[in-house]
């Protein structure tokens, strides 16, 4: 008796809080499943065409293709560095995963700025909505990345769906992020001045807005694509093939020299993908 | 004619107005009504009308609510209480749809940090308005090029905004607003940003750019040489009221209350006096067939060694000093039409003192006050020149 005074919290009913989750996920699946499924049949088949037309191009012009790019893009080092850093990936025998890895990112990275820019815009348009959003993307972005993979898992079964869908779910967050706070950025008076002129909501957006905010939205793209190549590496372990899959596999073997290699390969691909969306942030700036 | 008409004015920010309008109508001030509800207020009944062509300027100190004020007058600010008329249009009762075509095509605004649009060039700044309205790419660069061309900007329409000085960046201003040929210029503290030399420039070349133009100008400043400056009327604001509406001069002669007089106090009066206000009246002149006699003898009457000659209509025809009209009497000239110097000084009513003072060293007759059609409205003494000065100065002690 004296111990529930000592230690009365053990005395309490354990709330069921994952019980609770795992019901609520149960109840969507059986509901939403025809949704899931078109979902997951559309990305497939986005994903196999995206794969297929890079896989087309011999390995040694697509890695010409890239480098000009980022010449175009950046400078005359990172085109350098790219055209060596691709070289090396396709030495190592590692171009066909990531090819794969590039292809998941620029899908799941094109759906979060989909998704993102509205969303981001909305929330300065509507006080209540960002204070609803918010706090949100403050719990999407403090979980543990690999807690996403399990409903991923449940919704669109083991595989590169599910690992695409968790990745937009954690790299969604710094694109509505930083849309919203580029366009609060943009000076009061600016926007005083555009409104003075009699100017429409779509034309503040468009016009000065938008324009203005440039260079902050570009980061929060530069960072979604970071987090979307750290995220598709995770997501190996529920399927997603490509670099990720190598170095999970490395672990699970202990090999400890192709999981150098893969983790290399991952490297070069985000300097890369840094690079080039570094600099035209950049751009914008000046 | 009235363009602009404001009827009691008032703007609360906070959440309950009438809380605070009750305290108001007691009697209490801003700061005590802040203190007992937590509501700001910005503007308490202001009245006024501004007329056509008329530069209207509402001066006042931080917080003084004339921001508000022209805010609230296209509806940047939406108004708690009050009436705006603003040409035929009830701007105060316009839904957004009306607003939007009345702030297109009306008014267009001028802004303290010049809020020029950074990611646009110099041209396209000034095409903004036009872009806004929908008009053709052709039509918005021709105009917005001819508004540049008119506040001096020629040739600086490919730059951007950030590699051009500050009073550059407000002709750029001003550009955008004139690009859209509104009625009404609001100008808030549009030249406060600049360095005293600089603003002094733009000050002259915006009244000689409202010769040009014509347009009706609400103008706010902080800053009361401006304002007596520019205005032809000018409100000062304290703590959200209108403790006085005059022109220039009267603010100057007849304070209404002890804030506008320790305003006035440091004004120099010489740069904001004009000729019209210390001239006397003619009461005494000649007339060209006067005979030179009649002439001596108004000249004695009056106690005055030369007097103004004017034909019928009033308008002046020179002086004619004692020396020569005794000469010609003794000479039996019948009348003192060979006697009248016709190259005298004269001003206009509008000249300041400051001006005057400048050729009144070597000046040997008073100045003539002529209007533009030659009509002697009055004279200036040198000796009542200083006397202006100091009988105003005195005045507020």
């Amino acid at each position: 008796m004296s111990d529930i005074f000592m230690n009365p919290i053990e005395y309490l009913p354990r709330l069921p809080l994952g019980e609770w989750v795992d019901s609520f996920i149960d109840w969507l699946l059986f509901h939403i499943g025809t949704v899931t499924r078109f979902i997951s049949n559309f990305l497939e088949g986005i994903m196999g065409g995206i794969t297929d037309a890079l896989m087309w191009f011999p390995p040694f012009i697509l890695i010409l293709l890239i480098s000009l790019i980022a010449w175009r893009f950046s400078n005359r080092g990172v085109a350098i560095f790219t055209f060596l850093g691709l070289t090396l990936i396709y030495n190592m025998q590692l171009w066909l995963p990531a090819l794969s890895t590039i292809t998941m990112i620029l899908i799941a990275v094109t759906i979060s700025i989909c998704i993102g820019l509205p969303v981001g815009i909305i929330s300065t348009r509507s006080p209540i909505f960002h204070r609803i959003v918010w706090p949100i993307l403050d719990f999407m972005q403090t979980m543990p990345a690999f807690v996403y993979l399990i409903p991923a898992v449940f919704f669109f079964r083991l595989g590169v769906v599910s690992a695409m869908i968790a990745t937009v779910v954690f790299s969604t967050p710094p694109v509505i992020r930083l849309t919203g706070l580029g366009i609060r950025q943009v000076s009061e008076e600016v926007v005083e001045a555009s409104q003075a002129f009699g100017s429409t909501d779509w034309q503040l957006l468009t016009k000065v807005q938008l324009p203005l905010a440039m260079p902050t939205i570009m980061a929060g793209v530069n960072q979604c694509i970071m987090l979307a190549l750290s995220m598709v590496v995770i997501a190996a372990m529920i399927g997603a093939g490509g670099l990720g899959g190598h170095v999970y596999g490395a672990i699970q073997r202990l090999n400890i020299g192709l999981g150098f290699e893969s983790g290399l390969a991952v490297v070069i691909l985000a300097i890369i993908l840094d690079r080039i969306t570094q600099s035209s942030k950049e751009r914008e700036e000046e | 004619m009235a363009k602009i008409m404001v009827e009691n004015l008032s703007k609360i920010f906070g959440n309950n107005p009438d809380k605070a309008f009750a305290l108001l109508e007691e009697g209490y001030t801003k700061d005590e009504v802040m203190e007992k509800t937590g509501q700001a207020v910005g503007v308490y009944n202001a009245s006024f009308t501004v007329d056509k062509g008329e530069i209207f300027v509402i001066m006042g100190l931080s917080g003084s609510g004339k921001s508000t004020v022209i805010r609230c007058l296209n509806r940047l600010i939406d108004p708690t209480r009050g009436k705006i008329v603003i040409g035929d249009q009830e701007v105060s009762a316009m839904d957004a749809d009306e607003l939007r075509e009345f702030r297109r095509h009306k008014q267009s605004m001028v802004f303290q940090r010049f809020a020029l649009f950074p990611h646009r060039t110099v041209v396209e700044n000034a095409a903004f308005g036009l872009e806004i309205q929908g008009s053709s790419k052709e039509e918005r660069e021709k105009k917005a090029q001819d508004a540049l061309e008119l506040v001096g900007l020629k040739g600086w329409g490919s730059r951007y905004p950030d590699q051009l000085s500050g009073g550059m960046q407000q002709r750029v201003g001003l550009a955008r607003c004139l690009a859209v040929d509104p009625e009404i210029l609001f100008m808030d503290e549009a030249f406060s940003a600049l360095d005293p030399l600089i603003r002094r420039e733009m000050q002259d070349e915006l009244l000689a750019l409202q010769e040009k133009v014509g347009k009706t100008i609400v103008f706010i400043t902080h800053d009361l040489d401006e304002a007596l400056k520019l205005g032809d009327r000018v409100a000062i604001m304290k703590d959200g009221v209108i403790v006085q509406l005059d022109t220039p001069e009267n603010i100057l002669t007849r304070p209404a209350n002890d804030y506008v007089a320790k305003f006035v106090e440091d004004v120099d009066l010489s740069k904001v006096l004009t000729a019209e206000g210390v001239m006397q009246s003619p009461r005494v002149v000649a007339y060209p067939k006067d005979g030179p006699r009649v002439a001596l003898r108004k000249m004695k009457e009056a106690g005055i060694s030369g007097i103004f000659v004017i034909n019928r209509q009033g308008q002046l025809m020179g002086y004619v000093n004692a020396v020569d009209a005794k000469n010609a009497a003794e000479k039996e000239e019948p009348d003192i039409s060979n006697i009248i110097e016709k190259d005298i000084p004269t001003v206009i009513p509008d000249t300041t003192i400051n001006e005057l003072f400048e050729t009144a060293a070597n000046a040997s007759t008073p100045y003539a006050v002529i209007d533009e059609d030659k009509i002697l409205k009055g004279i200036i003494v040198r000796g009542s020149l200083l006397a202006g000065l100091v009988k105003e100065a005195s005045k507020d002690e």
